[in-house]
């Protein structure tokens, strides 16, 4: 072995065909939202004009104002903070609801507890799209239409973030349950105390995947919010586009659909450290 | 400082049972210890007595009081652990002083105690690190803490020794017996290891398939082991057994004798057998020999004797004090 040894070091032409495949890789992946962006800054004729332009204009904060104060059918930041409230709730009540049955899972025996699991399990295979009429009954029954609570409640049970702390609680060593045991914490103490802090980077990896799995609903939404003022900003770039022959606000809906990318992405940056470290290590 | 007491405890998993019927009177600073190979009942008798397993029948009683159906946190007792189980994300202080902030001591005195603690283990400069910081010696130490700063009336040790190196281990178990002498705590200690049994305890137990084969002190149960088991599981190397008829004793089936116990010579003595090989130690030989049945055996001599040559008949001779007759049942029958 040669002191630059591993797969990483080695250097040659492997090496540059390697950063140019990803370069073109990111460049492909990038070019529509440059695009978006582009659009997001000129005005719509010069959008709809042929060639389309390939170079930010200056109209930047002229169509951002507009889209974000007065939007086409609502303000931007109105729904905005609506995908705010919606994300933070699918994600914390998810967090909450699945830390709970998962630690009553892993360290309760109580009767049906195998069946209780295998029927959280079992969700795992009924998405939203699945059961999305029945679901809509009972919202509509519940008179939850049009309001946070519609939007959040039946996206909060989630079988994906049970497993995963089920997972990790089961990796936490039976003696340490013993030592709290022993040093007296009541099961709730320990879950406080022990459980909680030690699953933190799980928390944080689930935040951020939550986080954008609320953000990107988008099905869900559209069915139960009828009310503009209610519009989260995934469905309502769709509510956008004009139907019939009005012209679209090509550069509004542009300005807005680089803001909808905004919030994931600095959740994204601003947790990544968590993110990673959650994912590859349990932390014993 | 307490007594500890184990009334005929007996432990079964359904049908089948692990402990069969255990009786211990561990008098006030004793320390006790239960060694036996792994799967023999050690340990859940020792988290029987924690509280971390229930008991069967029998009854528990610390300081008298029957404690078999307290909490662990109720029988003032403290664990140290295998893989010391220490809390990963808090401090050493805060694992230290975990058990006192549920007890709800108040705050002056859970730092006063842990500093107590923590300079008896020499961990003061560790305090505000986190367990993975810490070696597997000190984590040890953190673990002992642990169990000090709660005073309690039992220490329990599971297996404490086990994760560490040859080296450290012999340390640490030199510091387990300061402190136990220290701090006169009544200690009931769980190892496999013989070498750990016999250096530690006031007395040992030596267990055997869910039963306390025999209890007293180390060189008491070395020197005149009650069960074929207990001769042939203490003491190493381990003690040689040979049919009772091939070496002219006429009660029992099996005559055990220690391998140091056994004079080699070129003299017509006891029994004749080939020297298989020898292994030098320095300042002692273990010399295998291969009887005629095909069965080793192992002599134990010092250093300077001269090596005996491979492939060569020797005779080996022994005192009968030395013998160790046992019947059929495994039970001592000429025990003194």
């Amino acid at each position: 072995m040669s002191e630059h040894s591993g797969m990483v070091q080695k250097r040659g032409i492997g090496h540059w065909f390697t950063h140019l495949g990803l370069i073109i890789g990111v460049l492909f992946i990038f070019f529509p939202i440059w695009l978006a962006f582009v659009a997001s800054t000129v005005t719509q004729p010069e959008i709809v004009r042929p060639p389309m332009p390939l170079l930010p204009g200056g109209h930047f904060i002229e169509n951002y104002s507009k889209a974000l104060f007065s939007g086409v059918n609502a303000p931007v930041a109105l729904m905005m903070m609506n995908s705010l409230i919606m994300a933070l709730g699918i994600t914390i009540g998810k967090i909450i609801i699945s830390l709970m049955s998962a630690f009553a899972i892993v360290y309760f025996r109580f009767p049906g507890r195998t069946i209780f699991f295998w029927l959280i399990f079992l969700t795992l295979m009924l998405p939203v799209e699945v059961r999305i009429v029945p679901t809509y009954q009972v919202i509509a029954n519940f008179g939850m239409l049009n309001s946070y609570s519609g939007l959040i409640f039946p996206l909060i049970a989630s079988a994906t973030a049970t497993f995963l702390f089920r997972q990790f609680f089961l990796t936490v060593p039976d003696e340490l349950t013993e030592a709290a045991r022993v040093d007296g914490a009541s099961p709730m103490q320990f879950f406080w105390h022990i459980l909680l802090p030690m699953s933190r980077t799980n928390i944080a990896a689930l935040f951020v995947i939550l986080f954008i799995y609320g953000w990107n609903q988008y099905l869900w939404p559209l069915l139960i919010t009828t009310d503009p003022s209610m519009n989260t900003i995934v469905m309502g770039i769709r509510q956008m586009f004009p139907s019939g022959d009005d012209l679209a606000d090509w550069p509004v809906i542009m300005a807005t659909s680089i803001l909808a990318m905004v919030p994931p992405v600095i959740v994204v940056i601003s947790m990544q450290k968590f993110f990673i470290r959650g994912l590859i290590d349990s932390e014993k | 400082m307490a007594t500890l007491t184990l009334d005929n405890v007996r432990k079964s998993f359904g049908a089948t049972d692990v402990i069969h019927g255990v009786d211990i009177d561990v008098q006030e600073g004793e320390f006790i210890v239960i060694v036996g190979p792994s799967g023999c009942g050690k340990s859940t008798l020792l988290r029987m007595v924690a509280g971390l397993e229930g008991i069967s029948s029998g009854e528990i009683r610390i300081n008298g009081k029957r404690v078999n159906e307290a909490e662990p946190s109720a029988r003032d007792i403290a664990m140290v652990f295998q893989n010391y189980a220490l809390y990963p994300h808090m401090s050493v202080f805060d694992n230290m002083a975990y058990g006192l902030k549920i007890a709800k001591t108040p705050k002056d005195e859970i730092a006063a105690r842990v500093a107590t603690a923590a300079k008896l283990l020499q961990l003061q400069p560790y305090l505000d690190r986190r367990p993975r910081e810490l070696s597997g010696g000190q984590r040890q130490r953190v673990a002992m803490g642990r169990a000090i700063v709660r005073k309690p009336a039992v220490f329990l040790f599971d297996e404490p020794l086990s994760n560490l190196d040859a080296k450290l281990r012999v340390q640490m178990r030199l510091e387990i017996k300061q402190l136990q002498r220290e701090l006169g705590v009544t200690s009931l200690y769980v190892t496999h290891d013989q070498v750990e049994a016999m250096t530690l305890a006031d007395r040992m137990i030596v267990m055997n398939a869910g039963v306390a084969d025999q209890i007293g002190k180390p060189l008491e149960v070395y020197e005149n082991p009650q069960t074929e088991f207990v001769a042939g599981f203490i003491g190493s190397p381990a003690t040689n057994f040979v049919p009772a008829g091939s070496v002219g004793v006429s009660v029992g089936t099996t005559v055990g004798i220690r391998p140091e116990h056994i004079k080699l010579s070129a003299e017509p003595s006891r029994l004749q057998a080939r020297v298989a090989y020898c292994e030098a130690l320095g300042a002692e030989t273990l010399v295998h020999l291969r009887l005629d049945n095909g069965q080793l055996v192992t002599v134990r001599q010092g250093g300077h004797l001269p090596l005996p040559t491979e492939g060569t008949d020797l005779w080996m001779g022994w005192h009968d004090a030395s013998m160790m007759v046992f019947g059929e049942d495994g039970r001592r029958i000429n025990a003194v």
